[in-house]
C-alpha cells in the first residue's frame, strides 16, 4: 500500500549522511538500520539522519532508530538528526530521544555543528 | 469527553493488515483540513491515529482482525474539535498496568518498543481509554 522507504548515503570524510524518503515504519526502520550498520562496519562513527523526505514515522520505526542510537553509544559514536517535521521533532522530545541524539533544523547547521 | 453537535462524521472499518493505518491517517487529514486545522496540528492527529491503529493491530488479538474508526467533527456552529474513536474487539488490557516507557531504560532493554500510548497522549488534547474482556476503545480529540 505504501512504497518502501528509500535510503541514500553520502559519505564525506568523518561524517556520513543518511537520507530517507518515505514512511519510517518497521520495514523503513530496518532499511535505515541496514545502512547505519554498514557504515558502522566501515568505521563511520558520526552519522546524520536527514529526514527531509520523511513526513510520517511510527513508533515501531522509531524503536529501530533507538537500537541504532544504542549501538552508536556502545562504540562512542553519535547519531544526529536534521530536517525533521515539527511533529516528528515533538515526538522525539516526548520520547526523550533528544537527550541522546542531537537534532538540527537543517543539514547545513548539522554539518557545521558536527564538524566543530 | 465533552461533545458538541456532530457536524461531519466518517466511519472506517479497516482490516488489520500492514500499512492500513495510513488509510486512517488520510481520512483524519481530510477532516482536519475541512476544519482548517493548522498543518502542524494535522500532522499530530495523523501520527496519533497511526499509533492508535498500530496498537490495535499489534496487541488486540481481535478475532475478526478488524478495527473500527469513527471520526467526528464537533462544534456548536463551526468546527471546533476532531474526535476520533478507535475500537477493536480484542482481549483488552488494563491501561493502569501499562508501564510508561523511559528512554534510559529502553536504550538498555532488549525491546525498544511500547511508545504508542505515550506518543498519543503527548500529541492529542484529550485521550480516554476504555478496555475490557470484549475489546478496547480509545477516544481521542484535538481542538482546532
Amino acid at each position: 500500500m505504501t512504497e518502501m522507504l528509500k535510503v541514500n548515503v553520502d559519505r564525506r570524510g568523518g561524517l556520513a549522511v543518511i537520507y530517507t524518503e518515505g514512511y519510517i515504519n518497521n520495514q523503513g526502520g530496518e532499511e535505515i538500520a541496514r545502512a547505519a550498520y554498514d557504515l558502522i562496519s566501515d568505521d563511520e562513527k558520526n552519522l546524520l539522519l536527514n529526514l527531509k523526505g520523511t513526513k510520517i514515522v511510527n513508533s515501531i520505526g522509531i524503536s529501530i532508530l533507538i537500537e541504532i542510537i544504542e549501538k552508536m553509544l556502545e562504540i562512542d559514536g553519535r547519531l544526529s538528526f536534521c530536517c525533521l517535521t515539527p511533529t516528528i521533532e515533538k515526538t522525539f522530545h516526548i520520547m526523550g530521544l533528544a537527550q541522546y541524539a542531537q537534532i538540527f533544523p537543517d543539514e547545513e547547521s548539522a554539518v557545521s555543528g558536527l564538524s566543530a | 469527553m465533552a461533545r458538541g453537535a456532530v457536524l461531519r462524521e466518517v466511519t472506517l472499518t479497516l482490516p488489520m493488515l500492514p500499512d492500513m493505518e495510513i488509510a486512517a491517517s488520510k481520512t483524519a487529514t481530510a477532516l482536519a483540513e475541512f476544519m482548517e486545522m493548522s498543518s502542524d496540528k494535522i500532522d499530530e492527529v495523523r501520527m496519533a491515529v497511526v499509533e492508535a491503529c498500530i496498537n490495535s493491530f499489534e496487541h488486540s488479538h481481535a478475532g475478526d482482525q478488524k478495527v473500527q474508526i469513527e471520526f467526528a467533527v464537533l462544534g456548536d456552529s463551526k468546527p471546533e474539535k476532531l474526535q476520533i474513536t478507535i475500537t477493536d474487539t480484542g482481549i483488552g488490557f488494563s491501561p493502569d498496568d501499562v508501564e510508561e516507557p523511559i528512554i534510559e531504560e529502553k536504550l538498555k532493554a532488549a525491546s525498544k518498543r511500547g511508545w504508542g500510548l505515550k506518543i498519543i497522549k503527548g500529541l492529542m488534547d484529550e485521550v480516554e481509554i476504555r478496555s475490557g474482556a470484549t475489546g478496547t476503545t480509545v477516544v481521542m480529540s484535538k481542538s482546532r
